[in-house]
């Protein structure tokens, strides 16, 4: 595999891969000097034109405790400014000879443009609406190491389906692993379609908390309601948030997941937040395993 | 050229087909029949001879984005598809809205190798907020009005516009796009924007436009036709609206008889175009629009960008494709037509709709204007965009194989393509 880009490039066969490779990047990351010289001598550029912590933090850090060289392009600094075109930025970046180009774009589509201007790999870190392969494999890491396996597994996303990469890449993984999806989000934060989504929708987030093993909040943001899909986010906390009195509708041992940043007191109260069925920052923990993963399957052993 | 016999082909023309040689003298028509012979000799053995074809929208960019395409070459574009005369749309910059810049168009399309006639915008700037001075334009022979690339969202002054134009002998085109509904979409709302994660255009953007100028066409009387119809649902509405006796008349556009949302799947934003690719029972509907005569013309919406533009993401590169060159071949290889009405649909029915059928997609008879088209309908040919005439490669039928091929084009009596090459 050479790219990236979507959870389909992968499939319950490739995931499952970067499942096994991923336990022992976890082992790696929990040594007194967790850094391996895998991708020694390899350099790993991260080209964000979208805002972000976390994702970009998380990937830096995996290619580092591989020993990859890491290069980071800012926006702000470069000739975007001056008004270079998407294509001359990355063909520039891959004449220096790099390895891998981790994108993120405000547009969905754009990993593929660059993958096919580019002898690097490519990393889809976030395109748009479209899709976050790299958060949907660190979220089925998440939920395995609590219950070892997806299949049968009841899992509802709750919110803003429509605008959420997250949501589309977690549909392709948790159904290729075998779970059930159900979508929970009123009409207008659902995508217009879901012909060939393998998934249950409801409106009803009461109906469906106790019958879930996981519910997966989305991250809500302050501008739907400007754009008339809904009429306050008042209302949405009210019909759809993660109240505390609503988490005592999950069965005991469900989990509770957010991709992040949260909007506490929004999509899901503080204290559910951080309570101990609340795997949050598991997330955020196991995103960098996950990522030395995808670049270990992309660049190490034999690539190249 | 003198005189010129066009041998051994099919002649088709709305009177009817027989094989007939044509022979050609000072500009016209001077003998249909058998046995003709002429000083020159162009070959149209295996081919059919049709009236020149009338492309009712094309952006030939110029004034202003001369890097994507020019009057010049854009008419070359059109005679190796076999026009003789094509519409400019007015959406240049600056916008054809006024007599100077009708003027200039006219000016650049003097000697190119097809007739080159304009469409006059609505309003001012193409702003919707104004009309433009229709009467001036009129004058200078437009007959057709559009602020294509737009629809006219004032559903009042649309209405003005209609009887204002129903004076002037001259007809209102629109672009129907709701641009509420349609606000932040590059592509078709639905199974494939959903997935794709791309702002999608729902269908009723455009049926909620065809449907009020319908209305309005019956309030005022006045004609209007649709430009680039996409959805079954605005086929269904100007079908009934014609059996209705409302005086509308629609156009469809080639990527949208031949070509589905589903190739947005590669991002590429060759497949963007406006109004966007729709599904595969739009595509249908607009077949059998034009097969049952609810459509009364292909047009091209020929519109070049050049490459950097189209190498933009996705949902920030400018909606568009080129289609002067592959019209024809896609008519005759997709709408499963007889050829005489894949010609009418493309000759006669839209040289009515812009008022050319003085000159352009008359019968081929004696006496009448020698605007020909040659064309070999067996010659299969694979689109490769860097042979294309245009200035712009924006072609969404790069590698595909068509059937049906331009040999000869003849304008006024002078051959301006001779075997598939311009002459101009």
């Amino acid at each position: 595999m050479k790219h990236l880009l979507s959870v389909e490039d992968l499939g319950a066969d490739g995931i499952e891969e970067v499942m096994r490779l991923t336990d022992s990047f976890v082992e790696v990351s929990g040594r007194a000097i967790p850094k391996v010289p895998t991708l020694r001598g390899r350099t790993v550029v991260s080209l964000f034109y979208e805002e972000s912590t976390r994702t970009r933090l998380s990937f830096e850090t995996a290619a580092k405790r591989l020993s990859a060289d890491t290069m980071n392009f800012s926006i702000a600094t470069s000739s975007v400014k001056k008004g270079e075109s998407l294509r001359d930025t990355v063909q520039t970046i891959d004449a220096m000879g790099v390895d891998a180009i981790i994108v993120r774009h405000a547009s969905a589509g754009v990993p593929w443009q660059v993958a096919s201007w580019v002898d690097a790999s490519v990393i889809n870190a976030g395109d748009g609406w479209h899709e976050h392969p790299t958060q949907a494999l660190l979220d089925c890491y998440t939920i395995r190491e609590r219950v070892s396996s997806l299949a049968g597994l009841r899992i509802a996303i709750v919110g803003d389906v429509k605008h959420s990469r997250v949501a589309r890449s977690d549909v392709l993984a948790f159904t290729a692993l075998g779970a059930d999806v159900t979508l929970v989000a009123p009409p207008t934060l659902l995508p217009p379609s879901l012909a060939g989504w393998p998934v249950e929708v409801s409106h009803d987030v009461d109906d469906v908390l106790p019958k879930a093993d996981v519910v997966y909040l989305l991250r809500m943001q302050r501008e739907r309601q400007t754009e008339a899909l809904l009429p306050s986010l008042r209302e949405y906390t009210a019909r759809f948030g993660l109240t505390r009195e609503r988490a005592r509708l999950l069965a005991d041992d469900a989990l509770v997941m957010h991709p992040g940043p949260m909007n506490r007191g929004v999509e899901i109260a503080a204290e559910v937040a951080d309570l101990p069925r609340s795997v949050i920052t598991r997330q955020v923990a196991n995103g960098v395993a996950v990522r030395m993963a995808v670049l270990f399957l992309l660049l190490g052993a034999g690539r190249r | 050229m003198k005189e010129l016999v066009v041998k051994g082909g099919t002649v088709v023309d709305a009177t009817g087909s027989r094989r007939a040689d044509v022979l050609i003298r000072n500009g016209a028509v001077a003998g249909v029949g058998e046995g003709l012979d002429g000083k020159h000799v162009l070959d149209a053995s295996g081919c059919i001879v049709a009236p020149g074809l009338v492309d009712l929208h094309a952006h030939l960019r110029q004034p202003g984005r001369e890097e994507a395409e020019t009057v010049e070459t854009a008419a070359r574009a059109a005679a190796l598809g076999g026009y003789t005369a094509v519409v400019a749309m007015p959406n240049t910059d600056p916008p054809i809205d006024s007599a100077a810049v009708v003027r200039e168009v006219l000016d650049l399309g003097t000697g190119a190798a097809c007739d080159v006639r304009v469409a006059g915008a609505i309003t001012v700037g193409r702003r919707g907020d104004q009309l433009a001075p229709m009467a001036e334009m009129a004058a200078m022979g437009v007959r057709l009005f559009t602020d294509d690339g737009s629809g006219v969202q004032d559903a009042r002054l649309m209405r003005r516009a209609l009887e204002y134009a129903s004076a002037l002998g001259v007809t209102l085109a629109q672009h129907c796009e709701d641009e509420a509904l349609a606000a932040g979409g590059h592509m078709h709302e639905g199974e494939w924007s959903s997935r794709l994660g791309i702002p999608g255009i729902p269908a009723a953007a455009e049926e909620v436009m065809v449907a009020r100028d319908i209305a309005l066409a019956r309030l005022t009387g006045a004609p209007v036709h649709f430009l680039h119809l996409s959805t079954a649902g605005a086929v269904e509405l100007v079908r009934l609206a014609k059996a209705a006796g409302v005086p509308v008349t629609a156009e469809a556009a080639p990527h949208h008889f031949t070509l589905t949302h589903a190739e947005v799947a590669s991002y590429d934003p060759v497949f963007k175009v406006s109004p966007p690719l729709r599904t595969e029972a739009d595509v249908a509907a607009v077949k059998a629009g034009l097969a049952d005569g609810t459509l009364d013309a292909v047009a091209t919406d020929h519109a070049p960008h050049p490459q950097e533009d189209k190498e933009e993401p996705f949902d920030q590169a400018p909606p568009g494709m080129l289609g002067l060159e592959t019209a024809l071949p896609l008519a005759l290889t997709e709408l499963d037509l007889p050829v005489e009405r894949v010609v009418a649909l493309l000759s006669w029915q839209p040289a009515r709709i812009a008022a050319l059928d003085g000159e352009h997609g008359g019968p081929v008879v004696e006496g009448r204007p020698a605007n020909l088209c040659v064309f070999d309908p067996a010659e299969a040919w694979v689109v490769e965009p860097e042979r294309l005439a245009s200035r712009s490669r924006n072609t969404p039928y790069a590698g595909r194989k068509l059937t049906g091929r331009v040999r000869h084009t003849i304008l006024r009596g002078e051959p301006v393509v001779v075997d598939g090459e311009a002459q101009r």
